[in-house]
């Protein structure tokens, strides 16, 4: 008895994550770069309107939820489609030495620039070599 | 892995992903003009007094597009910028496209280039042609 609630526990956890990945949402570009004072996250979103961006930040894990809103005319007939979905969703795990609290977003024309410092105490230090 | 340290990314979603893009590919592009996806990405579509074009170009000036008409021949082009980059900076991933961009799309007969309008908005630039007077169904009268 006991075997069974379990397996059935888990067969409804591997559902939900399967109707999760099943939403299918596009995969946006991004460029990430490291200098000493922290990470900088460029994501090209285009079609995103500023109120329908959502950042979510939860202990180190990063996502970025977005959805397209084109304006289209009434009663258009698509008839070729290079983006053919209208939502963005990418995750990233973010390592301890990054301060989370101070995130700093920008989003303009479609592309948004995460700037995410580094801890103090994950700063360089230069020590100095005295001659003794 | 190609990407380390600071985003370490999850084995699963990966896979995930790579079976999404393939899916995507042969799902969404039964296309004559093959699969290979330009930048920008171009979204076509059209109404009885329209042809509507959407090209995905995130993080351009304005100014610096140009849209051009040419004997039923619709050409974007432009250039993107390079990330800046601080001195001693390390790229972890470079997905984004950079440089020169330039698609082409053959317009269909009927529509009126002169009328064209053009709007860039959140990174998508906005073409709407309308189709011309002649061509517009009417509705003869019987005497």
């Amino acid at each position: 008895m006991a075997d069974n609630t379990l397996a059935t526990q888990t067969r409804t956890t591997q559902s939900d994550t399967d109707a999760a990945r099943a939403e299918a949402a596009l995969l946006p570009p991004v460029d990430v770069i490291e200098d000493a004072g922290g990470i900088t996250l460029y994501a090209d979103l285009p079609g995103v309107p500023k109120d329908k961006l959502n950042l979510h930040i939860e202990a180190d894990r990063l996502t970025i939820d977005a959805d397209i809103a084109l304006d289209m005319p009434e009663g258009m007939q698509p008839s070729h489609a290079e983006v053919g979905l209208v939502r963005y969703h990418r995750a990233f795990t973010l390592s301890k030495e990054l301060d989370t609290e101070k995130v700093g977003a920008e989003f303009s024309n479609g592309v948004l620039k995460l700037r995410i410092p580094k801890a103090e105490h994950a700063q360089p230090r230069r020590i100095e070599v005295r001659a003794a | 892995m190609l990407y380390r340290s600071f985003f370490p990314r999850d084995l699963y979603a990966d896979m995930d992903r790579l079976q999404r893009e393939m899916q995507q590919a042969l799902d969404l592009s039964p296309n004559i003009r093959g699969l290979a996806r330009g930048f920008p990405a171009l979204n076509i579509g059209g109404t009885a007094k329209s042809v509507e074009i959407y090209a995905f170009a995130p993080g351009i000036d304005p100014a610096s597009l140009e849209v051009q008409i040419e004997k039923g021949v619709l050409t974007v082009a432009g250039e993107r910028k390079d990330d800046e980059m601080a001195e001693k900076a390390a790229v972890h991933i470079n997905e984004r496209y950079a440089g020169r961009f330039r698609r082409v799309v053959a317009l269909p007969d009927d529509v009126d280039a002169n009328a064209c309008e053009a709007q860039y908005r959140d990174g998508v630039l906005h073409i709407s042609i309308p189709r011309s007077e002649s061509a517009q169904p009417r509705r003869i009268a019987i005497h």
